[in-house]
């Protein structure tokens, strides 16, 4: 199973219904398959934090999401995570393509980049990396589900190892 | 009427607040922004499918959004005010895309970013917000002149397919109560008023 395939099954796992994106080349496939999913709704918002607020609002109505981004959307995110889904304990899943790192080609990734990791610790958000193919289902079962169970955020991030990462525009 | 009321003729935000609330029949959720737009709402009458936005400036009408899409058959509601709808104007273009039927959006337009010390928003220098969430697609878009529109325009949003946005000019009175700053409180008892939990 590749990992897009691997994270959706998770999904369906947990009966997590509904996913706002932000679209990114290297989440294609996952936004693609959400996409083909009957099951799931699935929304394209114009601004992260949007997103955010939208997929919080659902989990407040009994039908909890994941936003889908890139490394520099967790800049335009910070305030609806930091006033919102942590303060008010809401279970989102963030899904996070990780730009910045290993062989990026363009300088204006890797500032966020390097700030993604410290962002979610100060923000105390877990996360887990994900960086080979066979990790993906266990890590993204079990970290969504620790984030219904305790109503927290939870964020995967997606190295360019596991996606292959984009490549030169 | 989709031409702006004159700010001369503001009504009380308070009073249209009420006048929301006394329209609510159908344990309707209703999402708050922050500041005087959900401190008036918890003055209106606390209610457990009520929402209190304690900061996430401009998220209102994305929060009540989420809170439709969950809850196809629970008609849902957002206060917000212009200075936060600016924030997030692009939530009208979304909104205006998805058309989910059960949702309406309240826009307080008071020229200003009142509770931070009254400063001018675009609202005030000509921006329509009635304007721009038809532009992005909300054909539904009102501006309410006066308190017997108001009503008419919520009683036909709580009933008929939206998405609808009403906007009203309104005064610069502060809000009339504070709703409990507990966010996790908050949110239990707005789970539990809409049988999310
Ligand atoms: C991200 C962010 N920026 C700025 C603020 C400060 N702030 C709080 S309320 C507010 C004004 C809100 O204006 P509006 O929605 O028009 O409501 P009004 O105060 O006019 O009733 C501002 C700027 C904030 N809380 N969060």
């Amino acid at each position: 199973m590749d990992w897009a395939e691997a994270i959706l099954a998770s999904f369906r796992e947990r009966d997590l219904c509904l996913v706002a994106y932000v679209p990114d080349e290297v989440l294609g496939p996952l936004i693609g398959g959400a996409l083909a999913d009957a099951r799931l709704t699935v929304l394209c918002a114009t601004r992260e934090e949007e997103a955010i607020g939208i997929a919080c609002g659902a989990a407040l109505g009994g039908m909890p999401g994941a936003v889908l981004m890139q490394s520099s959307g967790l800049g335009n995110s910070i305030n609806a995570l930091a006033s919102l889904a942590v303060p008010y304990q809401v279970p989102l899943l963030l899904i996070i393509a990780e730009r910045g790192v290993l062989g990026e080609f363009n300088p204006v990734q890797v500032p966020i980049g390097r700030a993604l990791r410290p962002a979610l610790d100060a923000l105390g958000i877990p996360h887990h990396t994900l960086a080979r193919a066979d990790e993906v289902g266990p890590v993204a079962g079990r970290t969504l589900r620790q984030c219904l169970l305790t109503q927290a955020p939870a964020a995967l991030i997606l190295s360019p190892l596991l996606t292959g990462g984009k490549e030169r525009a | 009427m989709t031409t702006a009321p004159d700010r001369d003729t503001a009504l009380s935000r308070l009073a249209l607040t009420r006048r929301l609330v006394a329209l609510l029949r159908r344990e309707e959720a209703v999402v708050a922004g922050i500041g005087n737009t959900n401190f008036d709402l918890a003055a209106a009458g606390d209610r457990p499918q009520n929402f209190y936005m304690l900061g996430s400036m401009g998220l209102a009408a994305s929060i009540a959004l989420g809170v439709a899409l969950a809850q196809p058959a629970r008609r849902v509601v957002a206060l917000e005010g212009d200075g936060s709808l600016l924030m997030n104007l692009g939530c009208l273009a979304t909104i205006a895309t998805v058309a989910p039927p059960n949702l309406a959006l309240i826009v307080w337009d008071n020229g200003a970013y009142q509770i931070t010390g009254g400063q001018l928003a675009a609202t005030a220098a000509g921006t329509d917000l009635v304007a721009v969430a038809r532009g992005a697609g909300i054909a539904r878009s009102a501006w309410a002149h006066d308190e017997a529109t108001f009503d008419r325009l919520v009683a036909a949003a709580l009933r008929e397919p939206g998405p609808a946005l009403i906007a009203a000019r309104v005064d610069a009175a502060p809000g009339a109560a504070r709703p409990e700053r507990d966010p996790v409180l908050l949110k239990d008892r707005f789970m539990r008023g809409l049988g999310a939990r």
